[in-house]
């Protein structure tokens, strides 16, 4: 019988016992903070594609000699959660994969990744179904908007029994639907709600067809949140209606623009959760290295920055430890806090991507919308 | 106000009701006076309580006979919301010192290093401290609301007077009550206002999850894993003292870490000698002067950390 520790050496494993070994276990196999990883098919070369900050963005495999296994052991600290890809050379060709060895796997716009969960992360048991959680409901909206100049889709969730004689606070949500799509929101919501961590909440779920552009600290954005979106659902759902009940979220650019919304109109939002924000930002003019899409957001940081003023009372800022907007967003606790918002930061050991932001969201939602739990017992 | 009435505390009935066979059990026929006031503005919606019934309820549409009451009379209104700041107040101070002193009796409780000769006087007097606490604090909640009853004379008030008689009425059909779940605080203040355990003073009670709750002489209020916070349980309330030395825990298994010996010990310790009823689905059990008889399969907490059968702890 071999071992993770026996691949690491590899030199002299048969091919019998590596395949009982590669039969035998799930990979990558996961010994204290190290995961051994294993490939096996003809290659020249393979290597990890990851999206580590700081680590260099491939990790080469090495072939057990004589076979056509490859390996590769590396670091994984305790509760980290990394997506990656592996990357197959043969003869010219080059093409990425997903580790056909590794069932995990992450969803997201462009396709799927592996993922490796390090010692102690689990998925947490709300984001899977729970069959006493009452669903609720999703509902498909138009709204005309002279912001844009055009029509805009969103949609809207309704909690379980909503009733149209409560009030019911608000959030709304930047890139709300991908949130569904990729990071279970309605389940999460769903269940959040059913265990009372979170009150019976109604949750716009935006959508912007041109996302870097609007979401890039442009003011057109918050316009058409404050001016057009909100009051029409105020005029259509029973929504409580003041800024202590209304909420504002995205993650990347969705952070950016959830957060120059609040600063361009204070006190219209009183909470926000700003998840993997990209707030790029210079001590010295307004030159970057992030490429132009990065300009007006640059800009945007830099002057909040000088002049944060109070935009709302409660953030929650999130952001994954292994992400290249760490240093930004860590860079913006002290400063939010010195405004006398009431500020969380919750850091994981995770990268830029939905089930990070799906992980996050009991700590963050339950914070900034504090459910009834302690008084329900239904 | 103990009597011989019968009381009888269940599990929660969302998903498994045995209301009607507790119902068939204590040979209620005819109508039932059903309080849902704790499902706030849902309280009409009480189609599928009735289905499972399976004979005539009634509710007695507490919550909405006190929002009616809340609109007619202002002066009223503006009273109980200043009582309800001044709780509101008293309990956050009262929080404020339990979270230290159960954090120091969990840190005694939770050691196993120490000689038992010096750390079990030491865990005694934690645990003490904190009975004291809630003592206290309840004493302070029953002093506010001698205060408020000796100054407002609530049954007095026209409106209230009003919605007391309907509600004396109505019970005078029903050969038993029902009391649902639902918000506890909600519930314990509306039924008090509209004086609802004393226009029934007979009829055997059913209640289940709030309604368990509030038939004991403190409603507790417990999540030990909760999204925020340390998950101290805490006494809100005076309840109406019809099951003495009971504290109803719905939904324990879910909302405490039964597993946990020295949390299920404190909590056991701390409100001993009342037991500390696990109300899971299918629990049930029938109380009378003072006489406690669980179904089975009923547990309760004990003092050495362990969950057992109601019957024989």
């Amino acid at each position: 019988m071999i071992s993770a520790g026996d691949l690491r050496k590899s030199r002299d494993l048969n091919r019998a016992e590596l395949e009982s070994f590669a039969r035998e276990n799930e990979f990558p196999v996961i010994d204290g903070t190290e995961a051994t990883f294993l490939f096996r098919g003809a290659a020249d070369e393979v290597l990890m594609r990851h999206w580590i900050y700081g680590l260099s963005s491939t990790q080469a495999f090495e072939r057990i000699d004589g076979t056509e296994f490859w390996t590769l052991t590396m670091d994984i600290p305790a509760c980290s959660r990394v997506e990656y890809k592996l990357e197959i050379a043969e003869g010219d060709q080059r093409r990425l994969i997903r580790d056909p060895l590794n069932p995990h796997t992450a969803q997201d716009p462009y396709g799927a990744n592996s993922v490796v969960q390090g010692a102690g992360y689990e998925v947490p048991d709300w984001v899977h179904p729970d069959n006493e959680a009452r669903p609720g409901e999703i509902v498909d909206h138009i709204i005309g908007s002279e912001v844009f100049g055009e029509p805009r889709k969103f949609q809207v969730y309704l909690p379980a029994r909503y009733r149209e004689t409560r009030r019911y606070p608000l959030l709304v949500m930047h890139d709300g639907e991908d949130f569904v799509r990729f990071a279970g929101l309605k389940l999460v919501l769903d269940n959040l709600i059913h265990r009372q961590e979170i009150p019976p909440i109604v949750v716009a779920l935006t959508q912007s067809p041109k996302r870097l552009d609007e979401y890039a600290a442009n003011e057109k954005q918050g316009r058409f949140l404050v001016e057009e979106l909100v009051p029409a659902l105020e005029g259509k759902y029973a929504l409580v209606g003041t800024p202590e009940a209304r909420g504002l979220a995205g993650a990347s650019f969705g952070a950016v623009t959830s957060l120059h919304t609040a600063w361009n109109h204070p006190g219209f939002f009183s909470s926000l959760l700003l998840q993997s924000g990209s707030f790029a930002f210079t001590d010295i003019g307004n030159e970057h290295d992030r490429g132009p899409l990065f300009d007006p957001i640059v800009k945007f940081v830099n002057a909040f920055r000088e002049a944060p003023g109070k935009p709302v009372e409660k953030v929650c800022v999130t952001c994954g430890t292994y992400e290249s907007l760490i240093y930004y967003n860590r860079s913006m606790v002290p400063l939010l806090e010195r405004t006398g918002m009431d500020v969380r930061y919750i850091e994981a050991r995770d990268g830029h991507n939905w089930d990070n932001w799906r992980d996050r969201m009991r700590e963050a939602l339950s914070w900034l919308f504090p459910g009834p739990l302690w008084m329900i017992y239904e | 106000m103990s009597g011989a009435r019968e009381i009888v505390l269940l599990g929660p009935q969302r998903l498994k009701p045995t209301l009607s066979a507790a119902l068939k059990q204590s040979k209620v026929k005819g109508s039932v006076a059903v309080v849902t006031a704790g499902w706030e503005e849902r309280e009409g919606e009480d189609r599928e309580l009735a289905e499972h019934v399976g004979m005539e309820i009634r509710n007695l549409s507490i919550y909405q006979r006190v929002e009616d009451i809340f609109e007619r009379d202002g002066e009223l209104f503006e009273a109980m919301r200043g009582r309800h700041n001044t709780m509101r107040k008293i309990q956050t101070y009262y929080r404020l010192q339990l979270a230290h002193a159960l954090e120091s009796a969990r840190e005694l409780l939770g050691r196993s290093d120490g000689e038992s000769e010096f750390l079990d006087p030491a865990r005694a007097d934690a645990i003490r401290a904190v009975r004291q606490l809630d003592a206290d604090h309840l004493k302070r909640i029953t002093e506010v609301h001698a205060e408020f009853d000796a100054k407002w004379t609530p049954g007095d008030r026209e409106h209230v007077a009003h919605h007391r008689n309907a509600i004396a009425s109505e019970m005078s059909a029903c050969q038993a009550l029902c009391i649902a779940g639902g918000h506890v605080a909600i519930l314990l203040n509306r039924m008090r206002l509209m004086d609802v355990i004393g226009l029934a003073p007979k009829v055997p009670i059913f209640a289940w999850s709030a309604g368990a709750m509030v038939l004991g002489e403190r409603v507790v209020l417990f999540h030990d894993s909760p999204p925020q916070g340390a998950g101290d349980a805490e006494v809100l309330e005076c309840g109406f003292g019809l099951c003495k030395d009971v504290v109803a825990l719905p939904h324990a298994s879910r909302r405490l870490r039964l597993e946990d010996k020295t949390r299920v010990e404190l909590f056991a310790r701390r409100f001993g000698p009342a037991k500390c009823i696990a109300l899971d689905e299918l629990s049930q059990v029938a109380y009378s002067n003072g006489a406690l008889k669980p179904e089975v399969g009923t547990q309760c907490l004990t003092a050495d950390g362990l969950l057992k059968e109601l019957s024989a702890a």
